[in-house]
């Protein structure tokens, strides 16, 4: 298929991963960022070819693993009312609240529907007068512009039936905060591609420049990865802390500018929970107050609910690149994705689900733990 | 007055009543009249014909292969195929993995009151030219009328018998480490086509089901003589289900090349597009297909002289007798666990 396969190419692979051998002279921790990067890593068996040296760290880049339980509890809450047609991205509706997840509410007769795009459910809302539509509005900066431009559409329709469960986050603070934890052994960053092909890559030189980290902007195929994971290697290994774009296919320093204008008419930063890592200051997106009435929290009176993590899940951990998946005692027993506990192993982005459901075979070999 | 336009198509039969009433499920004159005008007509031979509560039929010598299954498919009509075709082509197919020739179908029909006439009428048209072309008679049935609101329009269940003329042993546990596994074409056209049509997705191009019978391909491996070790219909869950489940019937470890299972480009591009895998999405009119591994070759050309396995392929091999496992070595050149799906399918986010 074109544009892709050209970017799966097995020769090439083995070329870039010649070449990361050749240069990699110590042992480095690099991060990558998004769950789709972690993703292609393990579907690809992309860390396979890398040396023994380097140490991939899966970051907290699944929107669906970061959505805080109380979020998901609160959406559980408004699915469940009478006369709610609750709209929402398909990988969201399996992640266990504290009781029960979305699926399960339909299954009892709650209206939930998946969708492909946010303005379906604006859509929804003009078709449904008598409804109440409420959209589960999650994810990075990728998403954004689009649950963004859902609001704007359904306020210049002044549509009073549609609402929207605002979970959104950003990258840039969650690379500081992980950055300036004591415990933090990332040396690099491989960045989300397509969060920057939003938003670009200005936000980046200031936080290289503090922690002294390379941070490459990356795309999502093997040869992307493989590609980002060399400039990082070449960097570290001459002691560079630059921001660099693999992406370029994608990727421009300045992003999409109408996009991100959108964003910021429609949302304002405010800081956020993020499931398994905690709040981290002017890390989210909310409404902004001109767009309050759309606020489903605010109308569904849920806004005050609070939730505690579950004990036994060391999603945090994982987020934080502290631990890998296969080293938590629930995992492929406990926790697996028929029953997880923690979101990481609901998404087919997080970590642990990854993990179950390409590597398990093999969780007790080296490879892995290198 | 002119005279009657020849129509190729299915004219309705008259019916007093445009639509499906509880009245027709009610085993009086309604019921009846449904009975005769539509399924009566429409299925038409000498063991139906006999209106009897069971149908009397004799079987031949030897072993018999029985299988039921039950379809619910949203929407009733979709690209390259609908629920009626589907019901005869789904239990053909589960018989023509025991290398069976199908010889009887009973259908049950569940509707829902409301169905217009015409649906119906063209759903049961799609049966009779199916079961036609599969060779197979509809000998019995039953019908249900269900209030509205408590079905799907309609859901059809099909049961069917066949005649195993072949001496294989045709089962998972016949498998054996060095067979060769095949798929019979290209993955993951229906549960796409079905996936566009009911999400709305628009994509360049409408993507067709691929439903179809597998009968005739499969009776000339079985003819040529190759050693057919195990077959498996590849419908929900698709082909990682099919190899997951033979792998854990067997005791086996399974190993295919990512690069050798044909998809489609459209297939391929709609899957990418929505995070999902095609290995796990639905086909109705496949199979994967265990075989000696020095008959290999002779029967992936065999299945290529068949339009409905016409891009039929080698993918892996059964690699040993060890604890169930299947795995794909992916374009670049590492394995990985290919599990089952977990659930429902459900497109990625981002």
């Amino acid at each position: 298929m074109k544009f892709l396969d050209e970017y799966r190419d097995g020769d090439l692979a083995q070329k870039f991963a010649r070449e990361i051998h050749r240069i990699t002279t110590k042992p480095w921790t690099i991060m990558e960022v998004c769950g789709g990067q972690t993703h292609a890593i393990v579907k690809f068996g992309i860390d396979e070819l890398l040396p023994k040296q380097i140490t991939l760290i899966h970051g907290p880049g699944c929107p669906v693993c970061v959505t805080p339980l109380e979020v998901i509890d609160k959406a559980l809450e408004i699915a469940a009312k009478p006369g709610v047609i609750f709209t929402s991205f398909g990988d969201m509706l399996r992640v266990p609240g504290s009781t029960t997840d979305l699926l399960s509410v339909k299954a009892k007769g709650g209206d939930v529907r998946m969708i492909y795009s946010p303005l379906d459910a604006v859509k929804l809302a003009e078709q449904n007068p008598t409804k109440e539509v409420v959209f589960f509005g999650v994810g990075f900066e990728t998403t954004a512009p689009a649950t963004a431009m859902a609001v704007f559409q359904a306020a210049q329709k002044e549509l009073k039936n549609f609402s929207m469960l605002v979970s959104h986050v950003l990258v840039p603070p969650a690379i500081e905060a992980l950055m300036s934890s004591p415990n933090c052994r990332v040396q690099a960053f491989l960045a989300a591609g397509h969060v920057c092909t939003v938003m670009g890559y200005e936000e980046y030189p200031p936080l290289a420049a503090k922690y002294h980290v390379p941070i490459v902007v990356t795309g999502f195929e093997p040869l992307d990865i493989l590609h980002g994971i060399l400039m990082t290697v070449q960097q570290l290994e001459s002691r560079r802390a630059e921001v660099e774009n693999q992406y370029a296919r994608s990727v421009r320093r300045e992003g999409n500018q109408p996009a991100q204008e959108l964003i910021k008419k429609v949302f304002q930063v405010v800081p956020r929970k993020w499931r398994g890592v905690g709040e981290i200051p002017q890390s989210g997106m909310g409404l902004a107050e001109g767009y309050a009435a759309f606020d489903a929290e605010r109308k569904f009176g849920v806004a005050d609910r609070r939730v505690d993590e579950p004990a036994d899940c060391i999603a945090g951990l994982i987020l934080q690149g502290l631990k890998k998946p296969h080293e938590c005692p629930a995992f492929g027993g406990k926790c697996t994705p028929e029953h997880p506990l923690g979101a990481t192993m609901v998404s087919s982005e997080g970590a642990c689900a990854a993990y179950y459901r390409y590597r398990r075979h093999t969780v007790a070999d080296t490879a892995l733990t290198k | 007055m002119s005279a009657p336009e020849f129509n190729a198509s299915c004219p309705l039969p008259i019916q007093q009543y445009p639509h499906v009433l509880m009245a027709h499920g009610g085993g009086g004159k309604l019921m009846h009249q449904l009975l005769e005008n539509v399924f009566g007509q429409a299925f038409s031979n000498p063991i139906l014909d006999a209106r009897h509560d069971s149908a009397q039929f004799t079987v031949p010598v030897g072993k018999l292969a029985m299988t039921t299954d039950s379809y619910v498919v949203r929407p009733i009509f979709f690209p390259g195929g609908d629920i009626g075709s589907m019901a005869i082509h789904g239990t053909v197919n589960d018989l023509a993995m025991s290398g069976a020739r199908p010889l009887y179908l009973s259908c049950g029909f569940i509707i829902e009151e409301g169905l217009p006439m015409e649906t119906l009428w063209r759903v049961v048209c799609s049966m009779r030219d199916a079961a036609q072309r599969c060779g197979v008679q509809i000998v019995t049935g039953d019908t249900k009328v269900v209030d509205k609101g408590k079905g799907d329009g309609l859901y059809i269940n099909t049961t069917g018998i066949g005649v195993i003329e072949h001496s294989l042993n045709i089962v998972p546990t016949s498998v054996q480490p060095g067979d060769a596994v095949i798929v019979s074409g290209d993955l993951g056209r229906h549960g796409m086509a079905i996936m566009a049509v009911r999400e709305g997705l628009q994509f360049e191009s409408t993507i067709e089901s691929d439903s179809a019978p597998v009968r005739e391909p499969v009776r000339a491996l079985i003819k040529a003589g190759i050693e057919v070790r195990c077959l498996r219909d590849l419908t929900r869950g698709g082909l990682a289900s099919a190899l997951n489940e033979i792998a854990a019937a067997a005791g086996v470890k399974i190993a295919i090349e990512h690069q050798a299972v044909p998809v489609r480009e459209d297939v391929h591009a709609a899957c990418e597009m929505l995070g999902l895998d095609p290995l796990h999405v639905a086909n109705e009119g496949r199979f994967v297909a265990f075989v000696a591994a020095q008959d290999a070759e002779r029967a992936v050309n065999i299945l290529k002289r068949h339009a409905v396995s016409t891009n039929a392929a080698l993918i892996g091999r059964v690699v040993e007798q060890a604890a169930p496992l299947v795995t794909v070595r992916s374009a670049i050149g590492a394995s990985r666990i290919l599990d089952m799906p977990s659930g429902e399918q459900l497109p990625r986010i981002c």
